[in-house]
């Protein structure tokens, strides 16, 4: 900041409203899910409660996971002992970690590069996303495609989730919902992110010439300028999806059935 | 409804500099600029501050209001309490010339760097034809003022001036966007973003979008698109897969 | 820090252009592209010039909306806007080369909106009989001054690849301010040699040495205290050209906005585009009636509906209905305006509504006029989608100005001296039509750097070049100096608040011999004063010392604007006496010329206005004609316009 030439003004910020309030929050809502995801994805129990599967271990793929969790087969086999959520989870992270929300949101709140407008960052060098590891968030549309895949399968737990614990069909409990809010907010979140936009419709010179992916990039942009709150919401959905049914799971209450 | 405001503006040049202390009647409706220019008329009459339209259109008022960038005369007094002590600085990025007045030289090289618009070749003027919505995300960016506020509020600018030889901040990579997504411009700008521009060096911290008093979405609209479309052209594998495709049957065909 | 006239910074450039506004750049552009080596001066930074503020559009017959236009529409619209006092040829060229210069801009990059065919799009606006103004939303001012710096970095860029230097061709220089023209030559044949000035920077002085320059300042407006004009509407450039010996053209003729912002008072002044009007906006009183049918003049009867019904109808409808008064040229509707305040029917602080909430829908209101949307809401804390705006006249453009050659800008008594834009007079007559300024920017300034271009290469040809003359910097750093050497005299900032509050009072909308008289010995006693203003603090960035400078200037131009005032007693466009109401055709064919004394005042003389040739006149049919023409001069109009 105190560069030679510029005005000699010694504060790193004079900011007198409380910008440091949203960093910390983020710092530890952000947190809280970590801690809470780590341990329940290391947890490797209490993720099925039939007909419910948690969205942190759909979908289950190694033979170690409890009966009724694989509807999707076990292509993984029995020599995988660790928890299943371990396999699948790179993806959703992946895609969380490389989104251009999350991203503003940690390198302002972890690592303080600024931590707010106008107030000077810690770090003396900075190199931003220029090279090696932060060079790979360019890696976001493919985990945005993954990220489509899971979806459609988190939709598929919705689905057989619409059964009772026998497994007979048309049949719906609390359960049900929050796999169906949690997926909604996952399917929000997922298209209204920027690679998204840039896909459908972002990359064209002409709109003129494409009105329907024109239509398609207004749809688009319009969910994106709410990303970051899909961004917050999907979390909460799916931590919520997921300590719903582990308490199913844990039996410490029943679920509530509708119909 | 006058009252008397505590102000604190900071005074000096490129040796030193301090803060100086003033009290100034406030009337109901002023913006800071008003009591900047109340006290050059009534206390300090070489306070040197750079204005010009005093409507929010020039973009040539940018200072920091308790430490956050604003244009000093869309900063309302009635944002602020009575008895609040007001704290005025210059561009903290730029080098100062005095009191509030900077150099923002910085921002005009940086312009020139940028290859100027490019229409096909031949295209007489009067034959130009171009859909309103194929104009749109361009005409957003060229409401920019060039109050160089974003420049100035950027981190890699504001922390690190070993940067500035290497980036060019938001508002020339919003430039850059600009004539991207241009329905007549030519030249591939992609790759000149990244290399020569320093795109890479976003962090997409929104600061720039946050200060931008003409409320560009500088960054969801200009520089994550642009990080899109570099990747399409450097780091897609598979679109880039498909240009040598494209290519071969080009040169077959 | 006096330096050493050796010391002084020194350049040389074939043609210096003073004010890097719409007229300037592009007067700048033509000249490099000439090939001759330009030196832009600007005042501000580069980008930020009064020109910005436009908002409504360029007015441009391409005929893109409504096919009936074209220049020769175009030209009638503007001669009427200008009450006939227009020069005929400024107002021909302007019509029939607008449509191009609008283009030029496009193919460097400007992005006007779009009709459904991929054209530029065209507006309604007062006085314009067709949708003729190309605009984008409402900051077209901005549109233009980008896209004209852009087009310098371009030709900058080009330079740089052919010439190794982006600055070996064409030159900024911001925040620098030329106080002295210097000229070369006997006392009857003096040519212009060069300019002095200073940096605001570091208040150290500059020369430049070139046989032409083009004068592209702009407006008057902080000669008075409610105004739309920025700070740089001192007058600069006129005040250059008076003290160089070339004159000034009806100073009398000022316009005031009708729509400028009334509350609150640190903004009053301030702009509301016409184009709230032209797309949907009506003026009310405190009565809630729409006035303006109260005011149609007779000569304009025949163009505007008389019913709101009508008026309503014309928006979706316009073959077959008449135009709102609200539509009115400028200087009807402030008039109207005026009266109502008067009359006691006006808003709480002294303007009157304007409605646009009650007559479109807030999602379009914000489409189409975006920055009148955020003005009101961060200036006012106005929601003008919920409530109506209060507005009232605001000074905002000098249609009289430096006397110039239509064709190519040239002041006929100070050779090498050109001028274009609003520093320029006799193309808008006594009152402008909204969008006629753009266009005229870019059409003017082309010309006059086309001009100058050309004056260098003829003498260069004749081999000699004027110069400047050592004694001459000598004296303009000195009178430069005075203000930071006098002690404890005039503060600046009062006396301009001064003169501000005089021409505000006595020189404004409406006036009478008894208050001109008045505002001259005002302008007297302020010009004793400003010898005596001294300012503290050095030259680095001195603001005081700035001030103190431009007074010199606005005092000039205040003076010629009270005087031209006083000479003539008639009303007409944007010059109104409350001791002469009515328009004189007899008036109309006198320009009043305004020239710097022996004794450092303003002497006036009138000279005829040049006759519009009769296949212009062909253009208007003979009733229109009595309105505005002598009886002497009807009765030779040719057999065509007798019907």
């Amino acid at each position: 900041m105190l560069s030679p030439g510029r005005a000699r003004i010694p504060q790193k910020t004079l900011r007198s409203d409380r910008w440091w309030l949203l960093p910390t929050v983020t710092v530890i809502v952000l947190l809280s899910f970590v801690v809470y995801a780590t341990w329940r994805a290391f947890e490797g129990a209490y993720y099925y409660a039939s007909p419910y599967l948690s969205p942190l271990y759909s979908p289950c793929l190694a033979t170690s996971c409890v009966p009724g969790s694989t509807d999707l087969g076990t292509p993984i086999g029995s020599w995988y002992v660790l928890s299943p959520a371990l396999l699948i989870l790179v993806f959703p992270l992946g895609f969380r970690m490389t989104c251009y929300y999350y991203r503003k949101a940690y390198y302002r709140s972890f690592w303080g590069s600024p931590p707010g407008c106008a107030v000077a960052e810690p770090h003396k060098k900075y190199t931003g996303e220029t090279r090696f590891p932060l060079i790979l968030q360019n890696s976001h549309r493919w985990f945005f495609i993954a990220g489509l895949i899971f979806n459609c399968i988190l939709t598929f737990d919705v689905i057989i989730a619409f059964r009772n614990p026998e497994g007979q069909w048309g049949h719906m409990g609390l359960g049900t919902l929050v796999l169906l809010i949690s997926a909604t907010l996952l399917w929000f979140y997922s298209l209204s992110c920027h690679a998204c936009k840039h896909i459908v419709g972002g990359r064209l010179k002409h709109f003129s010439r494409h009105p329907v992916r024109y239509r398609l990039w207004t749809l688009v942009s319009r969910l994106n300028s709410s990303h970051s709150m899909f961004a917050w919401l999907s979390l909460f959905g799916v931590a919520f999806a997921d300590f719903y049914v582990r308490c199913l799971a844990a039996d410490w209450f029943t679920d509530i059935r509708f119909f | 409804m006058t009252y008397d405001a505590t102000f604190r503006v900071w005074r000096g040049d490129d040796e030193e500099g301090e803060f100086a202390d003033y009290t100034v009647p406030v009337n109901e409706g002023e913006v800071v600029l008003d009591i900047i220019h109340r006290i050059q008329a009534t206390q300090q009459p070489d306070l040197a501050v750079r204005w010009n339209c005093k409507a929010g259109k020039c973009g040539s008022c940018s200072a920091e209001v308790n430490g956050k960038p604003r244009l000093l005369c869309m900063t309302r007094m009635s944002t602020f309490l009575d008895t609040e002590t007001i704290t005025v600085t210059p561009l903290r990025t730029f080098p100062i010339i005095k009191d509030l007045v900077t150099d923002v030289s910085f921002n005009y090289e940086k312009a020139r760097k940028v290859p100027s618009f490019t229409p096909p070749p031949g295209l007489e003027p009067g034959d130009y034809r171009m859909q309103q919505i194929d104009v749109e995300r361009s005409q957003e960016f060229r409401k920019c003022i060039e109050c160089f506020l974003c420049q100035n509020t950027c981190h890699v600018l504001r922390d690190h001036e070993e940067n500035k030889p290497k980036f060019s901040g938001p508002r020339f990579l919003m430039r850059i966007a600009e004539l991207d997504m241009h329905p007549l411009d030519t030249l591939d700008r992609k790759k000149a973003a990244q290399d020569e521009h320093g795109l890479g060096y976003c962090n997409i911290t929104k600061c720039c979008t946050e200060v931008c008093p003409e409320h560009i979405k500088i960054t969801d609209n200009a520089l994550i698109p642009l990080k899109e479309r570099v990747i399409d052209e450097k780091y897609d594998p598979l679109l880039a897969l498909g240009r040598v495709f494209r290519k071969d049957k080009a040169k077959k065909g | 820090m006096t330096e050493t006239q050796q010391d002084i910074e020194r350049h040389q450039y074939d043609v210096v252009v003073i004010g890097a506004g719409g007229a300037g750049l592009r007067a700048a552009i033509e000249a490099r592209s000439q090939g001759k080596r330009t030196a832009i001066i600007c005042k501000s930074l580069f980008g930020k010039a009064h020109t910005v503020m436009a908002e409504g559009g360029m007015a441009a017959a391409m005929g893109n909306v409504n096919s009936h236009d074209n220049w020769q529409v175009h030209f009638r619209d503007t001669m009427r806007g200008g009450k006939f006092m227009n020069n005929w040829r400024m107002a021909e060229l302007h019509a029939q080369e607008s449509p191009a210069r609008a283009w030029e801009l496009e193919s460097w990059g400007a992005l006007f909106d779009r009709t459904p065919d991929g054209k530029i799009s065209q507006r309604n606006f007062g006085g314009h009989e067709y949708p003729r103004l190309a605009h984008v939303g409402d900051r077209t001012g901005l549109e233009m001054i980008r896209t004209l710096q852009q087009e310098v970095v371009a030709l900058q860029q080009a330079d740089a690849r052919d010439l190794g230097d982006y600055e070996a061709m064409i030159k900024v220089f911001p925040e620098c301010t030329i106080t002295q023209l210097l000229l070369d030559g006997p006392e009857d044949d003096r040519r212009i040699a060069g300019a002095f000035g200073y940096w605001r920077e570091s208040g150290s002085f500059v020369l430049f040495e070139a046989p032409a320059v083009v004068i592209s300042t702009g407006g008057i407006g902080k000669s008075f205290k409610v105004t739309s004009n920025s700070w740089e509407g001192t007058g600069d450039g006129l005040g250059l050209a008076l003290r160089a010996g070339a004159t000034l053209l009806n100073m009398e003729f000022v316009q005031f906005h009708p729509t400028g912002m009334v509350w609150p008072l640190s903004v009053k002044g301030i702009l509301v585009t016409e184009s709230v009007r032209g797309d949907g906006g009506v003026l009310k009183n405190s009565e809630g009636r729409r006035f303006m049918f109260d005011y149609i003049p007779d000569v304009f009867k025949a163009q505007y509906a008389t019913t709101e019904e009508e008026g309503d109808r014309w928006y979706t409808d316009p073959e077959n209905n008449r135009r709102p008064p609200e539509l009115l040229p400028r200087d009807e509707v402030a008039r109207a305006i005026n009266s109502e305040v008067k009359a006691g029917r006006g808003s709480p602080h002294g303007g009157v509504f304007l409605d646009v909430a009650s007559r479109l829908s807030a999602e379009v209101i914000r489409k189409k006029l975006p920055s009148m949307y955020h003005q009101f809401m961060e200036l006012a804390g106005v929601d003008i989608t919920k409530e109506a705006m209060e507005v009232g006249p605001t000074c905002h453009y000098v249609m009289g100005g430096i006397e110039v050659d239509p064709d190519n800008g040239a002041t006929p008594a100070v050779p090498g001296l050109f001028s274009a834009g609003e520093a320029a007079g006799g193309m808008h007559g006594s009152n402008r039509l909204g969008g006629n300024s753009l266009s005229d920017l870019v059409v003017f300034g082309r010309r006059a750097g086309l001009g100058a271009a050309h004056y260098v290469t003829e003498l260069d040809a004749e081999g000699s070049r004027p110069r400047v003359a050592e004694a001459d910097i000598a004296r303009a750093q000195q009178a430069d100096l005075v203000p930071l050497e006098t002690d404890a005299g005039e503060n600046p900032y009062e006396l301009h608040q001064d003169l501000q509050q005089t021409m505000n009072d006595l020189v404004g909308i409406i006036r009478n011999a008894d208050e001109l008289r008045r505002a001259l010995e005002r302008i007297a006693e302020l010009k004793q004063r400003a010898k005596r203003i001294s300012v503290t603090g050095g030259r680095r960035y001195n603001p005081g010392w700035h001030v103190a400078l431009d007074l010199k200037n606005m005092l000039l131009v205040s003076e010629s604007i009270a005087r031209a005032a006083l000479e003539r007693q008639e009303s007409r466009g944007g010059h109104t006496r409350d001791d002469f109401p009515k328009m004189d055709p007899k008036w109309r064919r006198v320009n009043l010329i305004c020239s710097l004394a022996a004794d450092g005042g303003i002497s006036i003389r009138r000279q005829p206005l040049p006759q519009i040739p009769d296949r212009l006149l062909a253009l208007f049919d003979r009733v229109e004609l009595t309105k505005y023409l002598t009886a002497e001069e009807l009765s030779h109009l040719p057999e065509e316009n007798q019907q």
